[in-house]
C-alpha cells in the first residue's frame, strides 16, 4: 500500500482539498501535490502498460525523467497525450486516463506480449517482417498499426492559446536549484542582466530533501534568503515552470514555461516559448539517478531511491510501509534515514559495495537499519505489485539467500549530471570513472561566435555531488559568466555546505555481476519502450556495435523520456558486451527540447488565418462577394472562376470562355509582377538577364521576354515595357515576382556592382485590369478619356493617359489571343476602375473571368505557361522559343549552359500540340508510351502531357506536351496509358489551335 | 542560430533575417569558357570543415548581400563583409591568421 502521512509534506497545502480522476475513478489530494504524488496517496502505483509487452508499470521517479508514469488529459479540445504524472501539477477537476491497455489496466489482453516476450527479442520486427512481402499489406501492417503508438492523438482543434517571446540577456541561468540560484547571485551581484528559468513551481532543487546545512542554515532557510535577495535585484528576473529546453548556436536558447497548466481556465495563453539570447548560458540541471538492472526492476513498488525520499519528504507519501533499499553508493541511505525517521520499516539495506558506505552508513545502523554489504537483489517478487525480494551476493550469479517481504524497493545505481543542454550545441563529455558519471569537458564546451565558449555546467550537472561542492562550483560559474559579459564579481567567497563524508560509488551495470540468462530478461534498462539488458547485449551480439546503431536495433533511449534513465546503464551494457571501455563507446546525440514541449508553443500565434497571411489584390473584395471560388496561387488568392447557382465549375469556365471570345471578358491581372528596372546600365542588365534583346526596344513598346537560370533551365516569362529612355517594367508570373526581384538584385549587387541599375519590385503598388474581347476598344471608347484605336495604340505598345477620370497606364497586350488592353492604375483605384468596367460593360454582356479560363484560353493559342510547361529542367529551346532567344548577344545569364551537350541534344523533348482521336481530355502529367523497356523494367516514355483542358471554343479537349522529336512528327498517333488502365490515343499537331495568324489579337 | 552582422546596415542579424546564398568569390565563366572551367564554376563547391567564406543576404532586412568569414566546425564568425569584392579583404584575411595561423581557402590565405 501506498499511503499519505500525516505530518509531512512540506509542498502542500493541506487546507486545500482538491477533486480529481483517474480513469473515471474520483480521487482527492491536496494542493502542492503533482498527478502522480496524489495517485500514489490514493494508492495508485499502476499506473499503465509499457509499450512492447504491456507489463504493468508504475511510477518510477519524482521529476522530468519519468518513463511510466504518461497518462492523458483533460477532454475534448485540450485533450493532450502522454503527460508525465510526475510534472503535472494538481487542480481542481483534473480528469487523468492511463495509456496503452485494452480493454482496462487492470485486465489488459496485450500482456500476453510479455508471456511471449522471449520469442520478441531485440530485432523483433525487422526480422519477422521481412517476407513474404505481401504479408506486410495485408497481416502484420494493420496488427502493427492498431498497436503502434503511445497515447491517443487529440482529434479536437486546440482551444488553448500559445505565445513567443524574445529575450536578450548576458547571463542565462538554467536551473533554480541551489546550483543555479547561487550562480544566479554571483552574476547579478556583479552587475550583469541574469535570466533564471526553473522547470518546477519551486526553487532549490533536491537539496532541501537531501538535507545538510549551507552557512550553517537548513538547506529550505538558505535558499528562501537568496530567492529573496535575488528578487529585489533590478538586473535579475527569475521564472518558475520555464524549462531551458534547447540551447543552439551563437547563444540562442529555447524556454518553454507552462503558465496556465496549474490553473487552466485563467486567461491568456497557456504556453510561451522564450526566444532567448544569451552572452553566456549557465546549465545548473542537476543530476538524474540511475536505476540498477536486476530482475523485476520494473514491477510497480521499484522506485529510484532519491525518489521515495522526495514523495515522502515533501509531498508526505508513503510508497510503502516496508521499503528495501538497494544501491551501489551512499546516497540510497539517505532513504533509508528519511523512512525509518518518519516511522516507516526498512526491512534491509543491500549495498553492492563489500565495504559499505560512510556516515550515512553508520547513521542508518544507529537507526536500528539491517545492513547488508556486498550483497544485491536477484529478484523481485510479485507481479502488479512487489511483494518481497530474494537476495544474492552481487558477486554472484543469482542463487537466492534469502527472501525478504516489502511493499517497495528503493534503487539507486548512481547518479549521472543532466549533460543534456550542455551536449545541445557540441560540448564534450568526459568518463569521471571515480564518480562513474559523464561530466561535461570544460575544456571543450560549446563555443559562439567570438569563438569563445559560451556554456558553463554549474553544480551537479557539472559532476559536484557534495553540497560544498556544488555551492562553491555554481559560485565561480555565476562569477565567470559575469567577467566574460565584462562585468566585475565581487571577491566574496561562495556559501559553505556542509553534508556527511561519503564513500565511493561502485559501479554496478547488472545485479548480480554474473546475472544468467533468465534473470538478464527480467532486468530493464528502458522501461517505456521496453528493453532489457538481454536485448542490448544481443544486439551487440549481431553487430551492433556503434551505441548509435544499437539505439535504434533495441530502441534503446527512443521513447518519450530519450533515455533519461536508461542511456548510461544500457551504454554501459553494451561496453561489457563488446568488452570495451564505457568512454570508447562513448554516448548517443543528445538533442533538443530536454522534455517534449507542446505543438502549441513552437506555433505560438501563428494559427488560423496569421498562419500565413493572404495576400489580397484590391478587388478581393468584389471577387468574394461575386462568389468567386478560389485559387492559391502563391500567397495570393485569385479567382479559378465565378460559378453561378446551378454551375459546375466546367459551366462556369465555358461561360467564362465562350462570352470573352465572343464579347467582352474582364479579368483581375493585379497579381503579376511589376518591376521597375532604371539607370544608365539598365538596358544592358537586362540583356544579360532576358534571352532576348531588351535594351533595343523602343520607348512605348512592349516586348515578350523569357529569364533564365544560369544553368540554362527557363525560369520566368512576361511582357516588358520601355517607359523611357532609362526605365524598363519588367511583368512577371504571379508567383515570380518576388523571386525575379531577388534574382535581379543577386545579380546587381554580387556580380554586376559598379553597373548604375536600381530596381523596384512595385507588384502591390498598381492594379492591373485586363479588357479582352472582341468588344475591349468598344468599352475603353464608351469610357472615354484616351485614343486606343488601331492606329494610335497598336498591338505590343503602352500609353499613358486616363480613363473615366482615372489616371492609367494601358498596355496592349495578350494572352488570349483577343483584342486585349491591360490596365494599370494605383492600387487605391483598382476597384474603382472595376466597376466602371463592369457598369459600363454591361451592354455588351461583359464576365469577369478567373485563372481557369485564362489558362484554357491560352492553351488554345499554345502559349506556354510557366510551371505547366516548365518544371525546372526545361529550356526555352524545348518550348520552339528560339524566336525569343537572341543570336546577336555575346552573353545571357542561361547562354553557356544552353550549350552544354545535353543541352544541345537532339533527343531532347520538344513542345507540340495534342489533340485526342476521341475528342476526350487527356489525364494531366501522362505519359506517352514508346516500344521496348527502360533500364529498371518500366515500359519506355517518348513523351508528357504538360497543360491539358476542354476547349470550349473547339468543343474538344486540347493539350500540350513535350514529345520526343515531336515537331517532326506532326499526324503521328501517341499512346498515353490513364491510371485505370485505359489507353488514350492523342495526335500530335501544332501547338496554335484556335487564330494561328493571330487575327482576332491584332485589330 | 547564427548571428551575423550585416556590413551594411550594422544590425546583429540572426539567421531568420537572412538568406544562405552559398560560396563566396565565385567567378563567372560564360559563354566562351571551356566545359571544365564552366562545370566548375556551376557545379564544384568547397565544404571545407574549417574556414569558410559564404554569401548572405540580410533578407528581411536592408536587402544587401553581403560576405561572411566563419568555420564551419566552431560556428565562430571572423568578420562580415561587402559582397562587391572578388577577394576577401586583409582585415578579415589577418583576423583568421590571428585564430587559425596557416590557413588556406582557394588560392587565399
Amino acid at each position: 500500500m501506498s499511503t499519505r502521512l500525516a505530518h509531512t509534506g512540506r509542498l502542500l497545502t493541506k487546507a486545500r482539498q482538491i477533486a480529481f480522476t483517474f480513469n473515471g475513478k474520483h480521487l482527492t489530494g491536496f494542493e502542492g501535490d503533482t498527478l502522480a504524488s496524489a495517485l500514489l496517496a490514493n494508492d495508485q502505483m499502476l499506473v499503465g502498460r509499457s509499450f512492447k509487452y504491456h507489463r504493468p508499470r508504475g511510477i518510477i521517479a519524482s521529476g522530468a525523467e519519468e518513463p511510466n508514469a504518461l497518462v492523458g488529459l483533460g477532454t475534448g479540445a485540450s485533450f493532450e497525450p502522454n503527460q508525465r504524472a510526475t510534472t503535472t501539477a494538481l487542480f481542481d477537476g483534473l480528469a487523468a486516463a492511463s495509456q496503452n491497455h485494452w480493454p482496462s489496466l487492470d485486465f489488459d489482453v496485450g500482456a500476453i506480449n510479455n508471456r511471449l516476450a522471449r520469442f520478441f527479442p531485440a530485432g523483433f520486427y525487422y526480422k519477422t517482417f521481412m517476407a513474404p512481402r505481401a504479408a506486410w499489406k495485408h497481416l502484420f501492417e494493420p496488427i502493427v498499426r492498431h498497436s503502434a503508438g503511445l497515447g491517443k492523438a487529440p482529434r479536437d482543434r486546440d482551444a488553448d492559446t500559445y505565445e513567443h517571446f524574445y529575450a536578450f540577456t548576458d547571463v542565462l541561468v538554467i536551473g533554480g536549484g541551489v546550483a543555479g540560484l547561487q550562480a544566479a547571485l554571483a552574476a547579478g551581484r556583479a552587475g550583469a542582466q541574469v535570466l533564471l528559468l526553473e522547470q518546477t513551481p519551486h526553487y532549490g532543487g533536491r537539496a532541501p530533501v537531501d538535507g545538510g546545512k549551507i552557512n550553517d542554515l537548513p538547506v529550505d532557510k538558505f535558499v528562501e534568503q537568496i530567492v529573496a535577495e535575488l528578487e529585489t535585484m533590478p538586473n535579475v528576473t527569475l521564472r518558475l515552470r520555464c524549462m531551458g529546453a534547447g540551447v543552439y548556436d551563437h547563444g540562442y536558447v529555447l524556454g518553454y514555461e507552462q503558465l496556465s497548466d496549474h490553473t487552466p481556465g485563467i486567461p491568456g495563453p497557456r504556453h510561451r516559448l522564450w526566444k532567448i539570447r544569451a552572452k553566456q548560458v549557465i546549465t545548473a540541471t542537476g543530476a538524474i539517478e540511475r536505476p540498477l538492472s536486476f530482475a523485476g526492476n520494473d514491477v510497480p513498488g521499484v522506485m529510484l531511491a532519491a525518489s521515495v525520499r522526495d514523495y515522502a519528504v515533501n509531498y508526505g507519501v508513503s510508497v510503502g510501509d516496508r521499503t528495501v533499499v538497494v544501491t551501489n553508493n551512499d546516497d540510497a541511505y539517505r532513504t533509508a534515514i528519511t523512512l525509518k525517521t518518519l516511522g516507516l520499516e526498512v526491512p534491509v539495506i543491500l549495498d553492492a559495495r563489500t565495504k559499505g558506505g560512510g556516515d550515512l552508513m553508520v547513521q542508518a545502523r544507529a537507526l536500528g537499519v539491517r545492513v547488508e554489504t556486498g550483497k544485491g537483489i536477484a529478484k523481485v517478487l510479485g507481479t502488479k505489485r512487489v511483494t518481497g525480494v530474494a537476495i544474492c551476493t552481487q558477486a554472484g550469479e543469482g542463487a537466492v539467500l534469502e527472501e525478504i517481504a516489502c511493499d517497495a524497493v528503493a534503487m539507486s545505481g548512481g547518479w549521472s549530471p543532466v549533460v543534456h543542454l550542455w551536449s545541445h550545441c557540441g560540448g564534450k563529455l568526459i568518463w569521471d570513472a571515480a564518480q562513474a558519471m559523464f561530466r561535461p569537458d570544460v575544456d571543450k564546451a560549446p563555443t559562439g561566435a567570438s569563438g569563445e565558449a559560451f556554456v558553463l555546467a554549474a553544480g551537479t550537472a557539472n559532476g559536484a555531488l557534495s553540497l560544498g561542492a556544488v555551492l562553491s562550483d555554481a559560485d565561480a560559474a555565476g562569477k565567470a559568466a559575469a567577467t566574460a559579459t565584462g562585468h566585475k564579481p565581487k571577491s566574496d567567497s561562495a556559501p559553505q555546505g556542509e553534508t556527511p563524508a561519503e564513500a565511493l560509488i561502485e559501479p554496478v551495470w547488472m545485479m548480480p555481476q554474473g546475472a544468467g540468462v533468465k534473470l538478464r530478461m527480467k532486468s530493464w534498462l528502458d522501461f517505456q519502450n521496453d528493453v532489457k539488458v538481454s536485448d542490448v547485449q544481443l544486439a551487440a551480439q549481431e553487430g551492433y556495435e556503434s551505441v548509435e546503431h544499437t539505439k535504434r536495433y533495441t530502441t534503446l533511449g527512443m521513447a518519450t523520456d530519450q533515455g533519461k534513465l536508461s542511456n548510461i546503464n544500457g551504454l554501459a551494457t553494451l561496453a561489457r558486451a563488446l568488452n570495451a571501455d564505457i568512454p570508447a563507446v562513448g554516448t548517443t546525440t543528445f538533442r533538443p527540447p530536454y522534455t517534449p514541449i507542446s505543438m502549441g508553443a513552437i506555433a505560438g500565434e501563428a494559427r488560423g488565418e496569421i498562419f500565413q497571411p493572404l495576400r489580397r489584390s484590391p478587388m478581393h473584395a468584389w471577387h468574394e462577394e461575386n462568389g468567386a471560388y478560389w485559387e492559391p496561387v502563391g500567397h495570393w488568392r485569385r479567382p479559378y472562376c465565378y460559378p453561378r447557382s446551378g454551375e459546375t465549375h466546367a459551366d462556369a469556365v465555358a461561360r467564362e470562355v465562350n462570352q470573352t471570345r465572343a464579347s467582352l471578358g474582364l479579368l483581375d491581372a493585379s497579381t503579376l509582377g511589376k518591376i521597375i528596372v532604371k539607370g544608365p546600365d539598365a538596358g544592358r542588365f537586362l540583356d544579360m538577364l532576358y534571352t532576348n534583346m531588351m535594351s533595343t526596344l523602343a520607348v512605348g513598346k512592349c516586348r515578350y521576354g523569357l529569364m533564365c537560370s544560369e544553368n540554362g533551365f527557363l525560369s520566368d516569362d512576361g511582357v516588358v515595357a520601355r517607359i523611357d529612355d532609362d526605365t524598363w517594367l519588367c511583368h512577371t508570373t504571379t508567383g515570380g515576382a518576388d523571386r525575379i526581384h531577388a534574382h535581379m538584385e543577386e545579380w546587381l549587387q554580387t556580380e554586376w556592382w559598379d553597373w548604375q541599375v536600381y530596381t523596384a519590385n512595385v507588384t502591390e503598388q498598381y492594379a492591373q485590369i485586363a479588357v479582352v474581347g472582341p468588344n475591349g476598344r468598344k468599352l475603353l471608347e464608351k469610357l472615354g478619356g484616351m485614343d486606343v484605336s488601331r492606329e494610335t495604340l497598336p498591338f505590343m505598345t503602352w500609353a499613358d493617359g486616363a480613363l473615366a477620370g482615372i489616371g492609367c497606364r494601358i498596355y496592349r497586350i495578350s494572352f488570349s489571343g483577343e483584342l486585349s488592353y491591360e490596365i494599370a492604375v494605383p492600387a487605391s483605384q483598382g476597384r474603382a476602375l472595376w466597376d466602371k468596367l463592369l457598369a459600363a460593360g454591361q451592354e455588351f454582356g461583359i464576365t469577369p473571368y478567373g485563372t481557369e479560363a485564362l489558362h484554357v484560353m491560352r492553351a488554345e493559342k499554345g502559349f506556354i505557361m510557366i510551371g505547366d510547361e516548365t518544371d525546372g529542367t526545361v529550356i526555352p529551346q524545348d518550348l520552339g522559343l528560339n524566336w525569343a532567344i537572341s543570336k546577336k548577344k555575346s552573353d545571357y545569364l542561361g547562354k553557356r549552359a544552353q550549350e552544354r551537350s545535353h543541352m544541345a541534344d537532339p533527343n531532347r523533348w520538344k513542345l507540340v500540340g495534342l489533340e485526342t482521336v476521341d475528342g476526350s481530355v487527356l489525364p494531366d502529367g501522362a505519359y506517352a508510351v514508346a516500344e521496348g523497356v527502360n533500364d529498371n523494367g518500366q515500359k519506355a516514355t517518348q513523351g508528357r502531357v504538360t497543360s491539358t483542358y476542354h476547349s470550349p471554343t473547339l468543343g474538344k479537349g486540347i493539350a500540350m506536351g513535350l514529345v520526343l522529336h515531336g515537331p517532326d512528327r506532326m499526324g503521328e498517333v501517341l499512346d498515353f496509358p490513364r491510371i485505370d488502365g485505359s489507353v488514350a490515343q492523342a495526335r500530335i499537331v501544332d501547338p496554335v489551335f484556335f487564330d494561328k495568324d493571330g487575327e482576332k489579337q491584332n485589330v | 542560430m547564427l548571428t551575423l552582422q550585416c556590413p551594411y546596415c550594422g544590425v546583429q542579424a540572426e539567421e531568420t533575417e537572412l538568406h544562405a546564398g552559398g560560396e563566396a568569390h565565385l567567378k563567372r565563366f560564360g559563354p566562351g569558357a571551356s566545359d571544365e572551367d564552366f562545370e566548375a564554376y556551376l557545379f564544384m563547391r568547397e565544404n571545407p570543415k574549417g574556414v569558410h567564406f559564404e554569401r548572405w543576404r540580410h533578407v528581411n532586412g536592408c536587402g544587401k548581400w553581403f560576405h561572411a568569414a566563419r568555420c564551419t566546425m566552431t560556428l565562430e564568425v571572423f568578420g562580415t563583409y561587402s559582397a562587391q569584392t572578388s577577394e576577401p579583404p586583409q582585415s578579415i584575411r589577418a583576423a583568421i591568421s590571428a585564430k587559425r595561423p596557416g590557413w588556406q581557402w582557394k588560392d587565399f590565405a
